[in-house]
């Protein structure tokens, strides 16, 4: 029973930025953090994160990243993350048709940009099937996520990159336990490869922000 | 299937057997661009080469028992300011014989995508038949047209698999997509060069003389289109394998358009009359 589908993952599409955002789980004293990796690049400019079974994501990202670089060579075009989702979801459906095997069991969030520069968030989930997001979340929690999602995702909340990113952090911070430590970002923006994010003065504002605005109810609240 | 897999049969049964549901099943078609799945089946154990050699016109070939294939041409195509011009002959001719002289060597992907054909004519329409079904299912599956760049390469790396086997094509994708006018030249050794001006064929020397001597990046659209024609009416002339009408053709923004279609004959007089 894999650890994976307890760790809320979050992705946000913004305008000229996509954002993943992944509960960092607590790992034991002696284990290396590092080799726990949740979010992997499938090219420059598409990645991943999943909840389910991490050996199968393996596999998938395996396949998917083996696919990114044969796309490139057959048809001299980085994929759109489009094909690449439609790549992985057929993967996944031809293990649910197929004796002898069973299917993948991951849920996967495939975020990037496209070669004109729109930006992208899909989900895949184990029968194959595909869909495009503005926002989105799974793993634990992720129906209490998504309704948070659903009522403050607006165009204003995502106008500008740090508005998507602060956007994503307090859709985390909803489920996850506050601070820096927990909470670990990448984000794409346009014709830009991965990166990722530096938490903490983003949290420290969010939490100042809150700060204010309970200030401010309080004060209606008296006068 | 994974029971086949553990008893380890299939490294050495065969895909044309029953386990051939296995390679079906296992095999990603839709994401290959026809690279993988050789469309002709070729013998074991023939090296198609070597077999045709006493049969096809060369040195080690058998007297009097030859089959001469279909070859000779001139086509040309260049990219300018307004554009990408194309224009080529129509003689197919089989050795010294001439078969027609309305052969159409363009053929028309879509409305935004031409390739011309040079060499062994059955081998021109086969392929870029295909090349045009890949194009159209491109398009189904991925909801926007094939680019320029991508329609060539997947032509080139058909052709790649039968490299050395005899197969006589040269040809020129042209078109235009979101990264402007395109023009590539592939041929049967899977050769794929993108380039500004290319000629092909039995006739392209005379082509290239003439073109060299009058192109401009600057060129206005008439005096692109009477170029192209120029160029092919003399390579028809003087080259005994390219004749009968000039076909030309203009890629622009909003697609294609068929300039003219005009018989060499009638070129000749109305340059000879020019010169007077």
């Amino acid at each position: 029973h894999d650890s994976c589908s307890f760790i809320l993952k979050v992705g946000i599409r913004g305008k000229d930025i996509v954002v993943l955002g992944v509960e960092k789980k607590s790992v034991a004293k002696l284990q290396e953090e590092r080799t726990v990796r949740k979010i992997c690049a499938l090219d420059e400019h598409v990645c991943m994160a999943f909840a389910g079974l991490t050996a199968d994501a393996r596999i998938v990202i395996n396949r998917a990243r083996v696919e990114c670089q044969s796309h490139r060579l057959t048809v001299e075009d980085p994929v759109t993350v489009e094909y690449i989702t439609r790549y992985i979801a057929t993967l996944k459906q031809r293990y649910t048709q197929s004796n002898g095997r069973r299917p993948f069991g991951i849920s996967a969030l495939i975020v990037g940009f496209d070669y004109d520069g729109t930006p992208r968030l899909y989900q895949t989930d184990p029968s194959g099937t595909y869909h495009a997001w503005k926002a989105n979340a799974i793993g634990r929690s992720a129906k209490t996520v998504r309704e948070f999602l659903e009522k403050n995702y607006t165009d204003e909340a995502i106008a500008s990159d740090n508005d998507a990113i602060k956007l994503a952090i307090k859709a985390l911070l909803e489920v996850v336990q506050s601070g820096g430590k927990n909470i670990e970002l990448a984000v794409i923006r346009r014709n830009q490869p991965l990166k990722s994010k530096e938490i903490e003065t983003l949290v420290a504002e969010i939490e100042k922000e809150k700060e204010e605005e309970a200030e401010k109810k309080k004060q209606k609240k008296s006068s | 299937m994974a029971l086949l897999d553990v008893c380890g049969i299939s490294d050495w049964v065969k895909e044309d057997t029953f386990s051939s549901q296995k390679a079906s099943v296992d095999r990603v078609n839709h994401f290959n661009f026809a690279a993988l799945e050789p469309e002709l089946a070729v013998p074991i154990g023939v090296d198609p080469a070597e077999f045709l050699k006493p049969f096809t016109d060369c040195e080690d070939g058998v007297e009097g028992v030859t089959i001469k294939l279909k070859h000779g041409t001139t086509t040309l195509a260049f990219k300018f300011q307004h554009g990408v011009m194309v224009a080529v002959d129509s003689r197919a001719s089989a050795g010294s014989y001439v078969d027609t002289q309305l052969f159409k060597k363009v053929i028309e992907i879509n409305p935004y995508l031409l390739g011309t054909m040079s060499g062994s004519a059955a081998d021109c329409v086969y392929w870029e038949r295909l090349l045009a079904k890949e194009c159209r299912i491109y398009k189904l599956r991925n909801k926007e047209r094939i680019s320029v760049s991508a329609a060539s390469k997947l032509l080139a790396n058909m052709v790649a698999n039968y490299r050395g086997m005899g197969l006589s094509m040269g040809t020129m994708i042209c078109g235009w997509d979101k990264k402007g006018p395109g023009l590539y030249y592939v041929d049967d050794n899977g050769l794929r060069l993108s380039g500004n001006m290319f000629s092909t064929g039995s006739g392209n020397s005379y082509a290239y003389g003439v073109m060299d001597s009058g192109y401009r990046y600057d060129l206005t659209v008439p005096e692109a289109y009477d170029l192209a024609q120029r160029a092919i009416f003399h390579a028809t002339h003087r080259d005994a394998y390219s004749g009968g009408t000039v076909n030309m053709y203009h890629m622009q923004e909003t697609g294609w358009i068929k300039v003219s279609q005009e018989d060499v004959g009638e070129l000749y007089h109305r340059f000879a009359a020019e010169k007077k």
